[in-house]
């Protein structure tokens, strides 16, 4: 493609760029080598370009024929991955590096079918699989001979694990367990792709590897109950489906053995560590905050490179129309979400390792931080969600109607986005979870020690502990810090009220559940900054200097917008002035109109190839209104100039004869 | 058939509710009147042959395609239905407020492609046509022998309406008007049922005669065969894709190449073009407006009814759901018990409430300065207009998030479209973009406030809505008080004090060196929230006003649930802009945590009569389309009997099993 067939305003936004691209793209990736690897396997996909992004868009087409499109392209990528990951190890890493990119989450706008394979039937069976049903299952699983899901949720029982009914009866006589779905709220209910092999649960952490299609006919096996739930707002790719089991009986050793046992004569063996389970939850978290980042890095490019596309408007009279990135509400909502994918990103990658270190010492039987890493993930999987549905919508109002449009390409990322609020713990549930191990912080903070991520709050209650509102980011950082502190305490001094006034423990928590939540997330709002802040500045140290001058710039937008988000907060809870919020707003408007000329490169760094945008008003020519007609000229509505409702029911109709 | 049973704990939340349901439906409907009128309409609907939906595979398991034919289909036999009720709609009078034809849902879940025919084709005509031109064309689109749409916004132009590329040129040798649309940029694009279902079309265009443009005015246009319903030569129409939602509203795409229409189908209410070329001017340029304005006011009750739906939806399905064990050895509770959950849910029913007596209250001020502009007297429509601006924004907004906080209240069964709340949000989300953008409405009330805060330093005399900023001039923090009214003045308050505060910034970056336009593009978002807690404050001010009011004729049982709504929402507000209160009130961090806590009795005072609340909405299931909120609980049956729909749980194995997934399988073998 030559340049020509480039926008002239995205070619002029590219010259204005004060940053090297590339530098930030490797940056991103992890490194140069990263950064190459990636295009690798992104030129493989591409081998199959036309099969895997040609014909009638998904959109248009019936539910079934989705899913029967989406199974015909997750072949031919699944193959393709296989290639890829025979030269790579099968450590979690790899793996995360492998699905987690943008590859794999992305070839259909609307999930996959083999999602849930390696997203959760994989670690689960890597972490809960003793060494003889790795050494029978695990290379089946990995080289996709067996596809497996991850069954659950029931109709009725999501948060509660031990409310879910499903049993498993051993039954020493012939070693087997029965499976059983006593009622219609024990049918297993959203697993994705539920094909060929999947696990049953049963008093909550046990599970069992179970066949429940065979394999040549692909038949449900007897006494298995299965089939799709149905259409949902998005994922609909996805496959997900029920499964309800009749006294169906499976081997003693398809139970996962890694940990807890039962031996043949029905002893039931218990798992010497049963924490040990958590590693593969934490790591499902993990994975959905580098999700995150990356449904929101699609939504930043769609919306920066439509911005600088779309002109409206006259600013003055006589002038041509503005590019809407000019307009300072426009930017507002951008270059915030963009501050924002950068935020995460550091933040994710913050868990990743913090997630790493842990579970080292899990292994080794150390499991003095386990409680903090589980409210780590909690929080960081409850904010990192709802900021990035909250940035992406934010995204999609800001492209107006045409962000409505599905060939945008942000309906879609917006359902990915918001799903991730619900699936894998509902992130009010894990809020609180969150608020427990703070307020159990609290209540030690003089008689134990702190584990890292919650020893600020001991460095902000310490009496003679000096403070004054700075508008700084190290001010509003601490700022955050002391919220996040008051709300803990005041939470603890009204439970104790509610408590001595009679109230048992359980209601007192109820009570001041609205607190508790509104505390996990100031807790998290200030490791999120923080972790961004510090984290940056290390980075910016071996960044050229015109690299780092923006990335301090989207640090400091980042910090000044959640306090003025965060106002309420900051003004009941330390000593801000009205005159340093009047100071602070137009710091905001400055750090806007500095980063304003790096728009386009920021988001262009994020290297993200047209077909994996898969968006009419993003891909990097920038030829919008050309792509939106192109799509829309792709509907088979607009194959026929009349549709043939019209003689049916229309005309007669309009005729009165109907 | 015996009637299904109802949950049990749908029962026995029906028993605890305190107040008389029905009296709380008929003061929704406006009267006991008003509800029968409704529930007449619905079951003449739902009764036609044709219309149930229920053994049909749901129309979201079709094709883009399929799915369109479907709504055709439906609509159709409705309108067939409805026909003698649409030509009552003959004066802008008949188009106020109700809920007695939402039960188009029951027909055609999403959006039908008739939908702009009655909601903006014939309000046009009715606004903007001159007598003559009226008496042709209203009969026709009145018996719906015609079927149109309107057509305004293009590929490339939404906003600024100067912009509009399409145009229509007289020629006075044939007198005629010449349409074209000179680039790809200046398609029409959106209108709803453009792309294969109407035959006519009010089209925006910038008019040219004698070499001169004078602006866009709206022509009337056939664009398709009414016998073979082909376009018509020069004219180019088609659909624009699929959408987030609006899946069936049919929306298109519109090309003119040279398309010679009449000089009488340009509307002539006010301008015009004389045989001979000569432009008449209107006599206020602001008179077109009127359709504008009347479309916005509409969509502040149009998005309170969808918040009643997903409403019924979320408190029923907490009702029914149980979750966890917080006391070891007790059942699980109802989620609808959990505190978190209570504060999800509560203030979305009475939003529901607030932006229903809102939207009546700006109605009848729409009503009021529309009937004075009929008598020539403009002086009221700058302020009607920055009132709907920012009513319809805020509230497209503010419901937008709240059908969200419903639906993720509901878990992932929020997520499927069983449960009807993806369409619904998709329904809700469309409102804050279109009839004008979010932003682009807030400041066009912004300019309204910052004129008004002029006159305010000045002394001079004050429009009604806008009377309040005198009392700030000179003193913007205002004493704290912790009641209904003492909210309500923090809020005027705020809304004062950051109207000062943005035009002190516009000052200031003047001062800088600035000039105008450039400084108020530098305060915009200062300027977008002075406008936004304007709004916030006649929400409060009004809602308040007319809750009291209705609550004041109600049963005392019923009046005081209103009173608890209305004071729910002040709280939630307060709370949510404590900061700003605490800018601009002498509020205190005491005050705050009393708030809170008069909050949480709140909610615990609404708890036991959630159910009664929603169940007042008196929205019969087949409008609900929902799963999870039917009458009768019966949620996982529902949930599974939906599912078992689906035409991919017809077979036990789908074809793509032996096309793409076993050969897959099996070379993993090899």
């Amino acid at each position: 493609m030559g340049i020509g067939d480039i926008n002239k305003d995205l070619i002029r936004e590219r010259a204005k760029c004060t940053f090297n691209v590339t530098e930030l793209t490797y940056f991103l990736d992890g490194g140069k080598d990263k950064t190459l690897e990636r295009k690798e396997r992104e030129r493989v996909m591409l081998t199959k370009r036309e099969e895997l992004f040609g014909g009638t868009p998904d959109e248009y087409l019936s539910h079934k024929e989705k899913y029967e499109n989406s199974m015909r392209k997750a072949v031919i990528l699944f193959s393709l991955l296989r290639k890829v990951q025979k030269e790579n190890n099968t450590d979690l890493t790899n793996y995360r590096n492998l699905l987690s990119g943008v590859l794999g989450a992305s070839i259909s706008q609307d999930g996959s079918p083999f999602g849930l394979h390696y997203i959760m039937f994989m670690p689960v069976f890597m972490s809960q699989a003793d060494e003889e049903q790795q050494k029978k299952w695990l290379h089946r699983a990995l080289n996709c001979s067996i596809i497996g899901s991850y069954a659950q949720t029931e109709l009725g029982h999501g948060t509660f694990i031990r409310g879910l009914e499903t049993t498993a009866t051993y039954d020493p006589a012939t070693q087997e367990f029965v499976l059983h779905s006593p009622t219609l709220t024990s049918y297993k209910w959203w697993p994705g792709g539920s094909q060929l092999y999947s696990k049953g649960e049963c008093h909550g952490i046990h599970s069992f590897i179970v066949q429940v299609r065979d394999e040549d006919t692909h038949m449900p096996l007897p006494g298995i109950k299965v089939g799709e739930i149905g259409v949902k707002m998005g994922l609909n790719a996805v496959n997900n489906g029920f499964i309800g089991f009749d006294n169906v009986r499976i081997p003693r050793t398809n139970m996962l053995m890694k940990h807890a046992k039962v031996l043949e004569d029905g002893t039931y063996v218990k798992s010497k560590n049963s924490k040990l389970i958590y590693g593969a939850m934490v790591f499902v978290r993990v994975v959905i905050v580098f999700d995150s980042v990356n449904y929101l890095a699609k939504a930043i490019t769609v919306a920066t490179r439509y911005s600088a596309v779309r002109r409206q408007s006259q600013l003055k009279e006589g002038e041509p129309e503005r590019q809407i990135l000019d307009y300072v509400t426009q930017q507002d909502k951008i270059l915030t979400a963009i501050a924002g994918c950068f935020a995460m990103k550091m933040n994710a990658r913050m868990l990743w390792d913090t997630f790493n270190v842990i579970n080292d010492q899990l292994h080794k039987g150390n499991f003095e931080r386990l409680g903090e890493l589980h409210a780590l993930a909690c929080c960081l999987k409850a904010i990192s969600t709802t900021d990035s549905s909250m940035f992406t919508e934010r995204c999609r109002l800001a492209c107006g109607g045409h962000g409505y449009m599905v060939s945008s390409n942000l309906p879609p990322t917006y359902a990915l986005t918001t799903a991730s609020c619900t699936y894998e713990g509902d992130n009010t549930v894990l809020l609180l979870q969150t608020a427990r191990f703070l307020l159990k912080t609290w209540r030690q903070i003089d008689t134990a020690p702190l584990t890292p991520t919650v020893q600020y709050l001991k460095t902000v209650s310490t009496p003679g502990y000096s403070y004054k509102w700075e508008n700084s980011v190290e001010g509003i950082i601490r700022g955050f810090q002391i919220v996040s502190m008051k709300k803990i305490s005041s939470c603890v001094d009204l439970m104790t009220t509610k408590i001595m006034s009679g109230m048992s423990q359980e209601d007192a928590w109820n009570t001041v559940s609205i607190q508790l939540v509104s505390a996990g997330e100031s807790h998290c709002r200030a490791i999120v900054i923080s972790t961004f802040h510090e984290d940056m500045s290390k980075a910016m140290r071996s960044m050229s200097e015109p690299l780092a001058e923006v990335m301090g710039q989207l640090v400091e937008l980042y910090a000044v917008f959640w306090a003025l988000e965060r106002l309420g907060d900051l003004l009941e809870f330390t000593s801000i002035s009205g005159a340093d919020v009047v100071k602070l707003r137009s710091r905001y408007e400055e750090l806007l109109r500095k980063i304003r000329p790096n728009a386009v490169g920021l988001v262009d760094a994020f290297d993200i190839i047209d077909e994996l945008l898969q968006s009419s008003l993003g891909a990097y020519d920038g030829r919008v209104y050309e792509r939106l007609m192109e799509e829309a000229l792709k509907s088979p509505l607009n194959a026929e100039p009349v549709n043939q409702s019209f003689h049916k029911y229309l005309k007669p109709f309009m005729q009165g004869k109907l | 058939m015996a009637e299904p049973k109802v949950c049990e704990d749908l029962l026995r939340e029906r028993r605890k509710c305190t107040f008389d349901v029905t009296e709380l439906t008929n003061l929704i409907d406006g009267g006991a009147q008003g509800t029968e009128e409704r529930h007449y309409v619905e079951n003449l609907v739902l009764n036609t042959e044709g219309l149930s939906t229920k053994n049909e595979v749901p129309e979201e398991y079709l094709s883009h395609k399929e799915r369109y034919e479907y709504a055709v289909k439906k609509a159709c036999i409705l309108y067939e239905v409805l026909k003698e009720y649409a030509a009552k709609h003959n004066t802008m009078d008949a188009f106020k407020p109700t809920n007695k034809y939402r039960v188009t849902f029951g027909v055609v879940k999403d959006i039908s492609p008739f939908m702009l025919h009655m909601g903006m084709f014939v309000p046009t005509i009715l606004n903007q046509s001159d007598p003559e031109q009226m008496a042709e064309w209203l009969p026709q689109a009145m018996s719906m022998g015609i079927l149109g749409t309107y057509a305004q916004t293009e590929l490339g132009h939404g906003t600024f309406l100067r912009g509009l590329e399409t145009t229509a040129t007289y020629d006075p040798a044939t007198e005629e008007f010449v349409l074209h649309t000179p680039t790809l940029t200046a398609y029409k694009w959106w209108p709803g049922g453009l792309a294969h279902t109407a035959n006519h079309c009010i089209v925006v265009a910038q008019l040219y005669s004698k070499g001169v443009c004078y602006g866009v005015h709206p022509f009337f246009v056939q664009i398709r065969d009414t016998e073979t319903h082909m376009p018509l030569p020069g004219v180019k129409v088609g659909e624009i894709g699929p959408k987030m939602g609006f899946q069936t509203a049919n929306n298109g795409f519109l090309g003119f190449d040279h398309y010679r229409i009449p000089r009488r189908s340009m509307l002539m209410k006010n301008a015009q073009i004389l045989k001979d070329g000569t432009y008449v001017k209107s006599k206020n340029d602001k008179l077109t407006y009127g359709t504008m304005v009347f479309v916005r006011v509409l969509i502040v009750t149009d998005v309170a009814y969808e918040l009643s739906r997903a409403a019924t939806i979320a408190v029923r399905y907490s009702a029914v759901r149980h979750q966890s064990q917080p006391k070891p050895g007790q059942p699980e509770p109802q989620i609808l018990d959990y505190v978190t959950q209570q504060h999800k849910l509560f203030i979305g029913v009475a939003t529901s409430h607030v932006f229903r007596v809102t939207g009546c209250w700006l109605w009848d001020s729409y009503s009021q300065v529309i009937a004075d502009v009929g008598k020539g007297n403009m002086d009221q429509l700058p302020e009607l207009h920055a009132l709907a601006c920012c009513l319809k924004a805020v509230c497209s907004r503010d419901a937008t998030a709240r059908v969200e906080e419903f639906r993720l209240a509901c878990g992932g069964h929020g997520f499927m479209a069983s449960s009807n709340l993806p369409i619904i949000n998709g329904i809700v989300a469309a409102t804050i973009t279109y009839e004008g953008e979010y932003t682009v409405l807030m400041l066009q009330t912004a300019r309204f406030l910052v004129k008004a805060w002029k006159q305010a330093t000045l002394g001079n005399a004050m429009t009604p809505t806008v009377s309040y900023l005198v009392r700030f001039v000179n003193n913007d923090r205002v004493r704290w008080e912790n009641r209904p009214e003492g909210i309500v003045s923090g809020f005027l308050a705020i809304a004062a004090g950051k109207t000062k505060a943005a035009c002190e910034s516009l000052q200031e970056y003047e001062r800088s060196g600035m000039d105008y336009e450039d400084a108020w593009n530098s305060a915009s978002v200062q300027l977008v929230n002075a406008s936004e807690a304007h709004c916030r404050a006649i929400l409060c001010e009004v809602s308040w006003r007319e809750l009291s009011r209705l609550a004041a004729q109600s049963s005392p049982s019923l009046g005081k649930v209103l009173l608890q709504m209305g004071e729910l929402y002040l709280i939630y507000w307060a709370l949510e802009k404590r900061g700003d209160l605490l800018l601009y009130s002498t509020i205190t961090g005491a005050d705050i945590a009393k708030l809170q806590a008069r909050y949480e009795v709140l909610l615990g005072l609404l708890r036991p009569n959630a159910v009664g609340l929603v169940d007042a909405f008196d929205i019969r299931d087949e409008i609900l389309n929902s799963t999870l909120g039917a009458y009768d609980g019966r949620v996982y049956e529902r949930l599974m009997e939906e599912a078992l729909k689906s035409p991919l749980n017809a077979e036990p194995v789908n074809q793509s099993f032996h096309k793409y997934l076993k050969p897959l399988m099996m070379k993993a073998k090899l």
